[in-house]
């Protein structure tokens, strides 16, 4: 991990972006100049509309009665008395209407949309949860969507892809590239510029072009701003640690931005690790990656030593991208968050320990920040609280996990 | 023009003397593109050298990128048959090299995505890339809010800086898009990606008599000019004429066909001089 240099503290590390879009000297807007003024145009909705009251409160209203918040937060108290050490919380955003954390991203940006005006929403996805979150929300706003999908990654996860199907979705295989989450946001990308003038681009995670970054990680902040809330009435004191896995990291971000600056507070992204850094067969950008300009942003990425882009891995789908948010790539160059990782064995063992001790099957995604609790908690005293983010359920993972195991069904 | 940058010697400037050349002869451009060591790179040094004489006034190299996300099927297929045979930045830069010992007038411009300039280091790129003969860079990812990046060191050190004008912007936009360009406009004709749809010759013309009222630098148009008859619409409203995907496409119909690789050449080769039947004006 780096260490901060003192002199570039900063007083507030919730103040970023700047108005370029800069964490640092992360993200910005590296884009095409088809998409440059459709960017601007999304960055002058955004500001318009983020603090106008009526948009609050539709969101407000839709995220209660139809997504189901506020998530408990819940004492896993048999994980805690299992581990032996600190208090176990989890953030039940696997309890979400659809399963898991997307939704509160893209029911904000679909109500975005909808007052530009816009008549056609994209997304990209991998294992499908936030192509699902997008279908769901078009269906019901009634706009037409469009799903791009890695051809390998409709393979892996057939039943995501006939739940948007179901839910009105078109999806568009993407046999681009090497056929996964990267190249379905190429084609996305792609599209956008192409329909430029109906196209709303709903982006799933916290990267991408100035402002989603921003934008995204303002979405998912319900999740740290109920969380902090919560433990404060339930402990009547802030957490030790908090914790949450990394993708893009979108839920991770959302955990972790309203805590950046309560100074007691450790925080911890856990990257995926997939068949172990040293294998080179990974997704954890910060800790095996370099810093590069992909999809708009200047963020870490696994890159080889001619600036070509590397295939992710990790057995959980979900966190299976090559670069991850910018805000994540300063927060950790300015060491305010600590970024680990965890490998697929090591989550699957984390996913059977909640399975067996809290009977909620997590998804393989907060199973690896799982597996890091697993090995932190036991280390802390039993007076000491964690948060973690348990961002989706694992319903989806049953097969891959039952795979993994060498069990048939 | 509205421009701090006076290190480029125009007088130097292998884009500008062409330009002034085509206009003494009553002739536009013929842009070529071809993505850098496709279909592999003995190959495509072979058909690089080659382009002059068949025709190209121009000559667009493009960097391979695993992620080109602004291009089309055939620009895509290129890219990953370059990067799948070795291709890397540095043999690209070797094969412009290459190109400059037999021939130190037609101008080329490398053109891509901005990570493998990031990762080879930018100041040692453009260092390197004005030894090897490079003439411009146009950089699909990198707009003018990110100028500093890229633009202005390539600027103070003399390279030319070649922007895209898309049909999405606006006066206000072009305006911005025009600051710090040189050596020539490159207006593309759709909103989309590489190598679809072509744009409509009244729409071309129009966007086209809008860029010239806000800058003296030649325009050259692309995207979807397929065939000569494109190129001679193309020219009647413009300084020169881009082709890429079409080209790539002989290059990949070559391959499917099995043909030898002097037949690849020969074909891509013949095609280019057909295309620049299409620059002469009446």
């Amino acid at each position: 991990m780096n260490k901060p240099d003192q002199s570039s503290v900063p007083e507030s590390y919730r103040s970023g972006p700047d108005e370029n879009g800069h964490f640092g000297i992360f993200g910005g807007r590296f884009v095409a100049e088809t998409l440059m003024p459709l960017i601007l145009e999304v960055e002058n909705a955004y500001n318009k509309y983020k603090d106008d009251p009526e948009f609050k409160s539709e969101l407000s209203y839709f995220s209660k009665d139809y997504v189901g918040r506020p998530s408990p937060l819940y004492l896993a108290q048999r994980l805690t008395d299992q581990l032996g050490g600190a208090k176990v919380y989890f953030k039940r955003d696997e309890l979400n209407h659809t399963g898991a954390h997307k939704i509160n991203n893209t029911l904000g940006q679909i109500l975005l949309a909808k007052r530009m005006g816009k008549k056609r929403i994209i997304a990209e996805t991998g294992a499908g949860q936030h192509g699902v979150a997008t279908a769901t929300v078009c269906a019901l706003f009634n706009l037409p969507c469009v799903v791009y999908m890695g051809a390998k990654d409709i393979e892996r996860q057939a039943p995501n892809v006939f739940r948007m199907k179901l839910l009105g979705a078109e999806i568009i295989p993407v046999i681009s590239g090497t056929a996964t989450l990267k190249d379905a946001m190429n084609d996305a990308l792609r599209d956008w510029v192409t329909n430029v003038e109906d196209t709303f681009y709903i982006i799933g995670t916290a990267a991408g072009p100035h402002p989603y970054p921003e934008m995204v990680r303002d979405f998912q902040s319900i999740i740290g701003i109920e969380a902090r809330a919560q433990i404060l009435e339930q402990e009547n004191r802030l957490p030790d640690t908090i914790i949450a896995c990394i993708g893009g990291g979108s839920n991770a971000i959302g955990l972790f931005h309203p805590f950046l600056d309560d100074s007691s507070v450790n925080i911890i992204g856990v990257e995926a690790a997939g068949f172990g850094i040293e294998s080179g067969q990974h997704a954890a950008s910060l800790t095996g990656g370099k810093p590069g300009v992909l999809h708009g942003n200047r963020t870490f990425l696994l890159q080889d030593g001619d600036g070509q882009i590397i295939d992710a891995h990790s057995i959980s789908a979900g966190l299976d991208y090559p670069g991850i948010g910018p805000e994540h790539s300063w927060l950790h160059d300015v060491g305010r968050v600590e970024y680990v990782s965890v490998t697929d064995d090591e989550a699957l063992e984390g996913f059977q320990l909640c399975c067996r001790t809290e009977g909620i099957i997590p998804a393989l995604e907060p199973a690896h920040a799982l597996a890091h609790v697993s090995k932190i908690a036991p280390r802390m005293g039993k007076d000491q609280i964690i948060v973690m983010n348990l961002c989706g359920r694992g319903d989806k993972d049953v097969f891959t996990v039952a795979k993994a195991l060498g069990v048939e069904i | 023009m509205n421009n701090e940058f006076t290190s480029i010697n125009r007088g130097k400037n292998r884009i500008e003397k062409k330009f002034n050349q085509l206009k003494a002869q009553n002739k536009a451009g013929l842009v070529t593109f071809l993505t850098a060591g496709d279909p592999d790179p003995d190959t495509a040094q072979r058909i690089l050298n080659g382009l002059p004489e068949a025709g190209a006034d121009i000559i667009e190299l493009g960097m391979p990128f695993s992620d080109p996300m602004a291009d089309g099927p055939a620009i895509q297929l290129a890219n990953l048959r370059a990067l799948g045979n070795g291709m890397t930045l540095q043999k690209t830069l070797d094969q412009v090299a290459s190109f400059r010992t037999l021939d130190n007038e037609t101008p080329i411009v490398l053109m891509g995505y901005y990570n493998p300039i990031h990762y080879y280091g930018t100041q040692r790129f453009i260092d390197d890339a004005i030894e090897a003969g490079v003439d411009g860079l146009i950089i699909v990812d990198l707009p003018p809010e990110e100028d500093e990046e890229l633009c202005h060191p390539c600027m103070t050190a003399g390279l030319n800086w070649i922007r895209l004008a898309t049909p999405t912007a606006d006066d206000e936009r072009l305006s911005k898009i025009l600051k710090h360009s040189s050596g020539f406009i490159y207006y593309v004709s759709i909103a989309g990606v590489t190598g679809t749809h072509s744009a409509q010759q009244s729409d071309t013309s129009e966007a086209v008599a809008r860029i010239r009222k806000q800058t003296d630098l030649p325009v050259a148009v692309g995207f979807g000019i397929k065939t000569a008859d494109h190129v001679a619409n193309t020219v009647a409203v413009a300084d020169a004429a881009v082709v890429g995907s079409a080209l790539i496409n002989t290059i990949a119909e070559g391959l499917e066909a099995q043909l030898s690789t002097d037949e690849i050449v020969t074909n891509l080769h013949a095609f280019v001089a057909e295309l620049a039947r299409g620059t002469i004006k009446n």
